[in-house]
């Protein structure tokens, strides 16, 4: 190297960091944002600018770049591709060396990636669309507490996806109202109960109280039904020190999990949270309030299977994912492409899914996905068609809202879900033909029948705002 | 307003207590268990049989009728077997499980038999 000299003032990055020849390592942190430039600015520029903003560069030459190997720290934009159906926009591939990074720290991946450059004035908007992690990157993360596997071993539940509810209204009730309202669902054959994101601990229900009716509701709902139950205690509080003092409660309770917002909590207090839940042998359900700020909008923020694998790197045993039929939003083909890179071992490259990378999770544990948000028994068929057995599918109003009660709606969505697995392991169609296995196993539910007749006609057809890069027709 | 039906469980009942997945279903017939079988035969896993007294079937652990039937494929001799368990142990609840020991776990655990609970 030696012969470079230094010659202060502006150079254009794509001198530097842009690098079409180049062939990423395995070793690489290898990015691909969606970039829409400034009027004028050549594509290879803005590709160049992202790459050095997300690394090593600032916005002049100075002579201390000479005293490192710049050639190896810097990120390199090596590919340049059309989005299809956006004019203005083009995807850039990105690769990092992994020297650039912490072992083990997605705070300090996501500080590089997603930190100044979105603010950067060259580019008009910027998308961080998909990552792929490396594996000595993916060994040095904690990962979820226990995975799938091992959820099921503890909670004693195969072969089906698991059923959930939120306790409705969310914000209100007293802590022995909304007892009875968890002992009623779990009783009526739910696997689980759910505090919703924002019950914290409110005047009208402190977290303490709430704790302990909830946990008798568990122990008589365990003893009545012989079959093992757990509601999510959300943990989430002001300051660490709440955080860990509810928890330390919920395991004194022998509560089998509990709950917290990864993303309004911060990624940090999450990844502490998951290790005290290894630690201590609880199960971590995961919500994602805010996610919707940062995912929703298709040309500026971080897609939601970013999202995703951040969360699988710094560990939890449940996340919600988008129900792709309910209330809330979700295209079909890119909820199935994150639900895999949440769950599977290895997943590949799979553009029909979103998915621009490969990737692999070693023997990284899975992490269930959560189906929530204006589900009901009809929609039960394309539910298990969609999201296989593991998984959690919630239904809040879909089991609260039935004419006889929670324990009849929890019943009529139990009956509804093992007569989808019975006749998809028949080697039915479930989608195509689940009318009439909703109809025939009603004939021995009453409490399902009622269901089906209360929610037959509530549909959710607004189209989806993030929806999967097309060309248009 | 429609008449309101009430929800018969009650711990003072072993009537009520539910075992896992198809215990919420009406008893499968040899037809429905014959599918059920070969779902899990087509998927590759390992059949096996467990069986339990009625007041012991919240633990974790059932008895294993024998040992699971490693790499049997012959959905008959299956069905034969949960059978004899079934005859060897009167008035026991039986369950059939897949095991997939790719993914180190049960792919499928079922019931099928329900002792009549006397009440």
């Amino acid at each position: 190297m030696a012969g470079k000299t230094y010659n202060a003032g502006v150079k254009e990055y794509r001198e530097t960091y842009w690098e079409p020849g180049y062939t990423p390592r395995d070793s690489d942190i290898l990015a691909v944002f969606k970039v829409v430039p400034q009027p004028g600015v050549p594509r290879e520029e803005a590709a160049a600018a992202v790459a050095a903003e997300s690394s090593t560069a600032t916005w002049t030459t100075v002579w201390t770049d000479l005293l490192t190997d710049l050639e190896y720290y810097k990120g390199r934009a090596y590919a340049i591709e059309d989005v299809p159906g956006d004019d203005e926009a083009f995807y850039a591939f990105i690769a990092y060396p992994m020297g650039l990074f912490e072992e083990g720290s997605v705070v300090n991946v996501f500080t590089s990636l997603v930190g100044n450059v979105f603010g950067f004035k060259a580019v008009r908007s910027l998308r961080l669309e998909d990552v792929r992690f490396p594996l000595w990157f993916v060994t040095t993360c904690p990962g979820p507490p226990h995975g799938i596997q091992v959820e099921r071993d503890k909670l004693d539940k195969y072969g089906r996806p698991m059923l959930g509810c939120t306790i409705k209204p969310k914000l209100g009730l007293s802590a022995k109202n909304y007892g009875r309202a968890v002992y009623e669902c779990l009783r009526g054959g739910l696997d689980f109960t759910k505090d919703d994101e924002n019950v914290n601990s409110q005047p009208f229900m402190r977290w303490r109280d709430r704790f302990q009716f909830c946990h008798e509701a568990i122990e008589k709902a365990e003893a009545e039904t012989g079959e093992r139950k757990g509601h999510y205690l959300n943990v989430t509080a002001p300051t660490m020190e709440d955080v860990y003092e509810r928890a330390e409660f919920a395991k004194q309770l022998g509560s089998p999990i509990i709950m917290s917002d990864y993303l309004t909590i911060g990624w940090a207090g999450h990844t502490s949270l998951s290790k005290w839940c290894r630690k201590n042998g609880l199960l971590l359900h995961v919500h994602r309030a805010m996610h919707g700020v940062i995912d929703r909008n298709p040309r500026h923020g971080i897609n939601f299977r970013v999202l995703a694998k951040m969360l699988r790197l710094m560990g939890g045993d449940h996340l919600h994912s988008g129900t792709v039929v309910g209330k809330l939003e979700g295209d079909r083909a890119a909820t199935l492409g994150w639900i895999d890179l949440m769950r599977d071992r290895y997943v590949k490259e799979d553009r029909a899914r979103g998915i621009f990378f490969d990737q692999d999770w070693g023997q990284m544990p899975g992490v269930l996905p959560v189906a929530s948000g204006g589900i009901h028994v009809w929609h039960m068929p394309a539910l298990v068609s969609i999201f296989g057995d593991d998984s959690v599918l919630q239904f809040g109003g879909g089991t609260l809202g039935h004419p006889w009660g929670n324990a009849a709606g929890a019943a009529a969505n139990r009956v509804a879900l093992e007569a989808c697995v019975q006749a998809r392991n028949e080697g039915r169609e479930v989608e195509k033909e689940g009318k009439d296995i909703l109809v025939a196993a009603a004939r021995s539910s009453p409490e399902l029948k009622v269901a089906m007749e209360t929610w037959k006609e509530i549909k959710f057809e607004f189209d989806t705002v993030d929806k999967l890069d097309m060309a248009h027709r | 307003m429609s008449e309101v039906h009430d929800y018969p469980s009650r711990l003072s009942d072993p009537a009520s207590r539910k075992l896992g997945t198809f215990s919420y279903l009406p008893q499968m017939d040899a037809d429905q268990i014959h599918k059920q079988i070969r779902y899990i035969v087509e998927k590759g896993w390992n059949p096996a049989i467990e069986h339990t007294e009625p007041e012991n079937a919240s633990s974790h652990y059932w008895y294993m009728w024998k040992l699971p039937m490693f790499g049997e494929t012959e959905v008959e001799r299956i069905l034969a077997e949960i059978d004899a368990c079934k005859r060897a142990n009167p008035g026991h609840h039986v369950r059939l499980i897949g095991y997939d020991n790719i993914r180190q776990t049960q792919g499928a655990n079922m019931l099928v038999h329900r002792a009549p609970i006397e009440r």
